[in-house]
Parts: C-alpha cells; structure tokens; sequence
C-alpha cells in the first residue's frame, strides 16, 4: 500500500515485451501519479493494450522494471503474490465488457468483494446497488447482462470494477464496441469518475473526450512512447511527424 | 393371398414381468457407470486442459486408448481378462459398471475439455482483472459456464452409454437384453419379446431426454 500522494502508482522502467519474435513494447519508460488520467493513443497494433495489460499483469513482460501501487511485477510473470494484490488494487474495464453472462448484474459486481474482499453479502449489495445508482443503472439489478444494451453492460463493468474500491482504473476501448448513440453515456460516467480524482489509464479513439480529460497525453507507435504532453499541446502542436500524420488521419474524420 | 399377421400381442405384453426385473441391473449399470465416469471425465477433462505437459499426456493416452477400443472388448477384458491379472474373478454386476466408467469417462474428459475451451478468454481476464485467484475464477467464472455448454453433449452420453450396457448380456449380468433371452429361451417368442425389449430402452431414453431438457431450459435461463 502506497498513500504517498507524489509517489507514483505506477512505474515503468525500460519495459520490454515480446510476442515470440514480435518486439511489442520497446524501453517503455512511464510514471503515472495518482488522480491524473493519461490517455494512450495510436495506430492499430501499436501497443496499447499491450501496454495496460502489463500493468495488471495480463501480460507479462521479458525486461525492464515495474512497480504497481507499490509492489514489484517482476517479468515471465514471477510475481504472484504481488500479481494478485495488486490486481485486487486495480480495476480494468474492457471493450468487450466481459461481464458474467451467467450472472445477474448484482451477482456480476458483488463476486469479488465477496469473494476476494470477504465482505459480506449485505455490504457488498449495498455497494453495488450504489454504483448502479452513481452509472445510471436502475431497476436492472436482477437481470442478467445479456437482457441489457451494450452501453448498459458497459457501465454494469465499471461499476462492477469500481466495487473493488481500486486506486487505479484501466481501460482498454471502452466505447469501441458500442453503438454510436451509446458511447456518450458510458463516456459519461467516464469523465465523472475522473472528476472525483480516480487515477485513470484510458486507450481510447475518442479524442474528444481526450482532450477533455486527460492530464497527459501519451502517443504510441509500433511499441515506443514516441511523444506526450498536455491534451492542448499534443492535439494542437504535435512535435513528432508520427504524430502528426496519425493525428491528421483521425482528426479528419 | 393369406396375409399372416404374426405378432402376438398377448405374447409381448405376457413378457414384461419377465423383462421388468432387468430395468434396475440396466439403469444400476448405466448410472453407476456413469457417475463414476463423470468423475473420471472431469479430471482427465481438466487435467488435459492443463498448462504442464506432463499432466496432459496422460490425459491424451487415456481418451485415445478407450475411446479407440470397442467398449464390448473393453468389458469382455475387465470380466475374463484382468482376473487372470489378479488371481480373483470380478463379478458381472463390477465389470459392467467400469466397463461404463472408463468408456463413458474418456468421451466425458472430452466434453469437459470441450466445455472449459469454449469460454472466451475474457471471462478469465476479466475474473483475474478483479483480483480472483486462478482457482476462483474458475469456480464462479468459468466452470458454470462451461457446466452449461456441456449438458447437452453429456445428455447424449448418457443415452450412449444407457444403449451400451444391452452389450453386457454377453458376460450374463441380468440387464434387460439378458432377461428377454432368458425368457426367449423357453418361448421362442424372440420378436415380441425383443420388441418390449427395445420399448423398455425407448421409455429408460426418453425419460432421460426429457429431464434432461428440462434441466437445459432452466439452465439457459441466466444466459
Ligand atoms: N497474444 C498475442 N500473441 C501474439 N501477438 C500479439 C498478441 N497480442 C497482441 N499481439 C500483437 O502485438 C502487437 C500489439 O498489439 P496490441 O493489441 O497491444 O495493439 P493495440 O495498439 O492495442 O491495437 P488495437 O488498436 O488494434 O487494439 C500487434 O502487432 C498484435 O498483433
Ligand atoms: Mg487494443
């Protein structure tokens, strides 16, 4: 456990990560501090769920250094211990949802507060019951997360996520695999996270909500930090010429 | 032309006290085995799915060796074979029921490498992602709904293996296909006989099959 409010909550040291031959990250080199929101952007195969999924160890790397929330994630994985603390300090949100289809959305966000919390059952209702208050999710406790919309299974995964209490929040394209007229919703309760000082990592093509966001901006190419800064100077005076052409081709559209 | 109608139906209905007392030895077979097949079914099951090689070969010699044999050679092997192994007979009643264990299991072990591989790896990731160990995730995340996906496959398993034990009148443990032979023996009433005979396994399937959906349908009813 870290208080420590200028101590970072994570930190990347010259990480590495290889898929057999494929040189995935490359001395990646990141420091987050808690209550700021960085959001990865770039290309198609870039890296960047690459990137978050190490840093809760769905991933494992080959070289480097990485703290998590003041514990050591040592490489190929060795830290298990570490591994699962920290992962119960961390919440991820995905772009597929991944909620429980076997699950009601209430069993769905009080299974691991019961289970790896060992709350009981009443403070772990009364918990999820407020989360789905807080994402706009009510009267649908008792259903089961296939009987929802897409942007309703996802605000069900944040809270879900949320009910850990974590000190940090991964998401890997939240709003990717929604409907357009859903992606604001979610995105909403997005951003009213983030206003109550949740430390956030956030892929994402929504650059809009970038913008807004996000303290720090951070551009990835083919597995290297190739540039960030500020949304304001990133966006508008991007000094890279990767960053530029990326930036031109999804601004454009 | 004198068209014979020859099935009498006084005969078939005369059998089914005769044939009634093989239902149980059929269904004491048939579930016994498969109880212990679906033990059997699981860990080699999982134990295949393993991530250490040499937990899963095993697993892979196991199904190949008893999915690869008949299952009538595998009885006539447990029942004349294996006491010459171990200086002491095994009753018919023993080897009908392991001969369904050890066959019905290795087609299990598949159903349940089967069930377990069809859960998209997000569900894992998202249970580890919330700080549940590898053995919880797969108590509360995968295993229900693997359990799910398998009930179909293992009903029908179940309805093989029921058929199978109508094999086993060859080592004379007193199922169904045993009493309606007994009973031919002094009739030589073998079509209406073997006709009740086939309705009794009808009604044994049936009843199964039902259940079975039943168990589907409210299964179902959280997806
Ligand atoms: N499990 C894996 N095995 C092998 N290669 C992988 C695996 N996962 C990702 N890769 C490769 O690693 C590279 C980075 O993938 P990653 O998913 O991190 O990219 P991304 O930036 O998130 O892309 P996208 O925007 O499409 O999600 C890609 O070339 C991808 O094909
Ligand atoms: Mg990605």
């Amino acid at each position: 456990m870290n208080d420590d409010a200028t101590q970072p909550i994570v930190r990347m040291q010259a990480l590495n990560k290889h898929f057999g031959n494929l040189h995935v990250l490359k001395d990646i080199d990141l420091e987050i501090v808690p209550g700021e929101v960085v959001v990865v952007i770039g290309a198609s195969g870039s890296g960047k769920s690459t990137l978050i999924r190490c840093i809760n160890g769905l991933e494992e790397y080959q070289l480097g250094k990485l703290e998590v929330d003041g514990s050591q994630l040592l490489p190929f994985g060795k830290s298990n211990r570490a591994l699962q603390r920290i992962r119960t300090e961390v919440g991820m949100v995905f772009q597929q949802f991944n909620l429980f289809p076997h699950l009601s959305v209430v069993d769905n966000i009080t299974l691991a507060p019961m289970k790896v919390r060992g709350w009981s059952r009443a403070d772990a209702l009364e918990t999820a019951n407020r989360l789905l208050e807080r994402v706009g999710i009510t009267d649908q406790a008792h259903k089961y997360p296939a009987q929802l919309s897409g942007g309703q299974q996802q605000r069900v995964a944040l809270a879900r996520a949320l009910a850990m209490e974590p000190r940090l929040m991964l998401f890997d394209e939240p709003t990717s695999a929604l409907d357009p007229e859903m992606i604001g919703e979610v995105l909403d309760a997005m951003r009213e996270l983030a206003k109550e000082g949740m430390t956030m990592v956030i892929v994402t093509h929504e650059m809009g909500f970038a913008r807004e966001v996000a303290d720090r901006v951070i551009f990835i190419h083919q597995g290297e930090i190739t540039e960030q800064g500020e949304p304001e100077s990133l966006f508008d005076n991007p000094q890279h010429e990767r960053t530029q052409s990326f930036l031109s081709r999804v601004l454009t559209h | 032309m004198e068209i014979t109608f020859q099935f009498d139906w006084a005969a078939a209905f005369g059998s089914i006290p005769h044939l009634l007392p093989g239902v149980p030895w059929t269904l004491l077979i048939s579930f016994g085995g498969l109880a212990i097949g679906f033990f059997i079914g699981i860990l080699f099951g999982l134990l295949r799915i393993s991530p250490l090689r040499w937990l899963r070969w095993p697993a892979i010699v196991y199904v190949e060796v008893f999915r690869g044999t008949p299952i009538l050679v595998q009885v006539l092997f447990i029942f004349y074979g294996l006491p010459q192994l171990l200086g002491s007979p095994i009753n018919a009643l023993t080897a009908g029921i392991a001969a369904i264990a050890v066959n019905s299991g290795a087609y299990i072990s598949e159903i349940v490498r089967g069930g377990v591989q069809s859960i998209e790896r997000g569900q894992r990731e998202a249970s580890l992602s919330l700080g549940l160990s590898r053995s919880q995730a797969f108590r509360y995340v995968i295993w229900p709904q693997a359990f799910r996906r398998m009930i179909p496959p293992l009903g029908n398993q179940g309805i093989i293996s029921i058929k199978d034990t109508s094999l086993f009148s060859v080592i004379g443990v007193g199922e169904l296909v045993r009493q309606g032979q007994i009973y031919i023996a002094t009739t030589f009433t073998a079509l209406e006989v073997y006709f009740m005979v086939a309705l009794m396994y009808l009604v044994i399937t049936w009843t199964l099959s039902i259940l079975l959906r039943q168990l589907e349908r409210r299964g179902l009813a959280g997806q």
